[in-house]
């Protein structure tokens, strides 16, 4: 990369006693010597600034890799539940966790989705007047809401209200809330970046608004538009404060979403954080690090998506 | 088969602004009008109205009336959608649908209003391509997808795309301003050709090829900045160039503006 210290030009320099930087005689001044300095200046702290971010992100990774990385190279991990093990005891996998967390996702990202995504389409395509502004202002507010607050107000309607059970149903409509402003937000964006020469083409030869939405403007629009999606699902799916208060742990498989308890890969991480005994320190790193294979492949497979979907336009 | 438009007492507006202030004039089936003048006149306003893609912006209107042959694309029972299935457009920058490949492209028009037969689609890509002389060209690769091809290329798949729904009218706003010069002579070619089945209107900000190209010339023109566009003169192209009525027309038509 760069050198550290200051651009000079060794050929010019030569024989000069005052300072670096050529002196043309046509009164245009010495290359500045303040100005070069500040330049390095500047550069120095952005690297720093950019390694004092680095950082704790590298120790993170590094800890739970090098903590929790062997527990997933063995393949009971992917296919035994903790159903029957004890702390003391070495075995047994995280394949009810894994499964909870892909299921709850899944069922998050089929209510979320539809709902984003339309939300989106109207505020581009057809909204003008005050509903699309006040529509759009309630999404930045969902934007912002924490991770509990949602995680509340579904304990409050589901629980307090209709009277239901904690069921991993009502943490997916948590995650719901959640997951909508993202996937709006992402599909808005890419639906802009759809030129309007392109609908105008469609209308010029005849062709509906409706239509042209579905088969020329969405088509184009959508690996962007996965992306978004996978994105948005990337980040509910590590979201805790929803599974503590509506989604207690079981050490067993479960799938049914509307009865008893299902596991995650958060519980089963906040079930055991405060152990000592190794098994289940062991453990509790595996799930950790799965929680982060998870994310990564969901915000890898975003990505790759995102590029080599993308049309040219 | 190819219709005749009359525009009488044209007004657009976006807003309250009036962009194109009292258009009227007759456009002959199966000829060929080039509509000249400086940037901001109104040109692509006034043509955008005739197959009523004005409207799409927010807040544009129309006042006045616009006649296909004898009936009122403007009248209260008319759906928009089907007048841009009579008047075709082409459009300055060319605008290939990027998920389609070069044989959707041209049948797009068809296929997305429900004609689903393979073989007529199949004869329709052919003849409309060969129609836009870029039959030869891409006869090898029409499942390919239509961004790949030169930007002549793709201009004249737009106009195979505009030309293969069987539009009465032909609309092009600037078709050539963003091409090289030998495309631009491919497709003023095609024009001249084209002419014999179609009504065509093209906007042109380059004198020579109204000159080139059209039979008959109409000239917009601001009187002022912030004043609404008006159509100055419309003449025979011959006359136009070579023995102008009004002042303003020959002075653009000489280069002492615009």
């Amino acid at each position: 990369m760069t050198t550290i210290g200051l651009t000079s030009d060794a050929r010019l320099d030569a024989g000069r006693p005052d300072g670096p930087g050529p002196d043309l005689g046509l009164g245009l001044g010495q290359r500045s010597r303040g100005r070069a300095v500040r330049n390095q200046l500047a550069r120095i702290v952005m690297w720093t600034a950019f390694a004092i971010a680095m950082v704790p992100l590298a120790w993170i990774l590094w800890s739970v890799i090098s903590k929790g990385g062997a527990m997933l190279l063995d393949s009971h991990w992917w296919t035994n539940s903790q159903r029957g093990i004890t702390n003391r005891v070495v075995g047994g996998g995280a394949v009810h966790a894994i499964q909870g967390t892909l299921i709850q996702g899944l069922v998050t990202a089929v209510i979320a989705v539809p709902i984003g995504v339309m939300t989106a389409i109207y505020l581009v395509e057809y909204g003008r007047g005050r509903l699309a502004t006040a529509v759009s202002f309630m999404v930045d507010i969902l934007t912002g809401i924490p991770s509990i607050v949602a995680a509340l107000f579904i304990y409050a309607l589901w629980v307090t209200t209709f009277g239901f059970q904690r069921v991993a149903f009502a943490v997916c409509l948590a995650l719901v809330l959640l997951m909508i402003p993202v996937v709006v937000r992402s599909t808005e964006e890419m639906l802009k970046l759809v030129p309007n020469e392109l609908r105008e083409g469609a209308f010029a030869l005849g062709v509906p608004k409706w239509k042209t939405l579905v088969r020329v403007v969405l088509p184009t629009a959508f690996s962007g538009i996965i992306t978004g999606i996978l994105l948005g699902l990337a980040r509910v799916m590590g979201e805790t404060a929803p599974l503590l208060i509506l989604g207690p742990y079981t050490k067993n498989i479960a799938t049914n979403l509307f009865g008893g308890l299902m596991p995650t890969l958060p519980t089963m991480i906040n079930q055991d954080r405060t152990e000592v005994l190794q098994p289940a320190v062991d453990r509790v790193w595996g799930a950790a690090a799965t929680l982060i294979l998870l994310i990564l492949i969901l915000n890898i497979a975003g990505r790759l998506i995102g590029h080599f979907g993308r049309p040219k336009t | 088969m190819a219709k005749r438009i009359d525009v009488k007492n044209l007004n657009a507006y976006y807003g309250t602004f009036r962009a194109v202030e009292d258009v009227t004039m007759t456009i002959e089936p199966r000829s060929v009008t080039a509509l000249i003048g400086p940037s901001g006149c109104g040109k692509s306003t006034f043509i955008r109205t005739l197959n009523r893609m004005h409207e799409v912006i927010p807040g544009a209107r129309v006042e006045g009336s616009v006649h296909l042959d004898d009936a009122d694309i403007y009248a209260a029972n008319v759906d928009p959608v089907g007048v841009r299935r009579t008047v075709g457009m082409v459009f300055q920058r060319p605008n290939p649908f990027p998920t389609m490949s070069i044989a959707d492209n041209v049948v797009a028009g068809l296929r997305l209003n429900g004609l689903k037969n393979k073989q007529v689609l199949a004869e329709k890509v052919e003849a409309s391509l060969r129609a836009a002389n870029l039959w030869n060209e891409v006869k090898d690769r029409l499942n390919k997808p239509g961004a790949g091809l030169s930007g002549g290329q793709q201009q004249r798949l737009c106009i195979a795309r505009a030309i293969a729904v069987e539009p009465q009218v032909l609309l092009m706003d600037e078709p050539c301003s963003a091409l090289d010069p030998i495309s631009t002579l491919a497709i003023e070619d095609l024009i001249t050709e084209l002419k014999s089945r179609y009504t065509i209107v093209i906007v042109t900000h380059n004198m020579q090829q109204a000159a080139r190209v059209s039979d008959r010339t109409g000239f917009f023109n601001l009187i002022e900045t912030g004043q609404p566009g008006r159509l100055i003169e419309m003449d025979d192209t011959q006359k136009i160039f070579s023995n102008p009525t009004i002042r303003a027309t020959e002075d653009y038509i000489s280069g002492r503006f615009g």
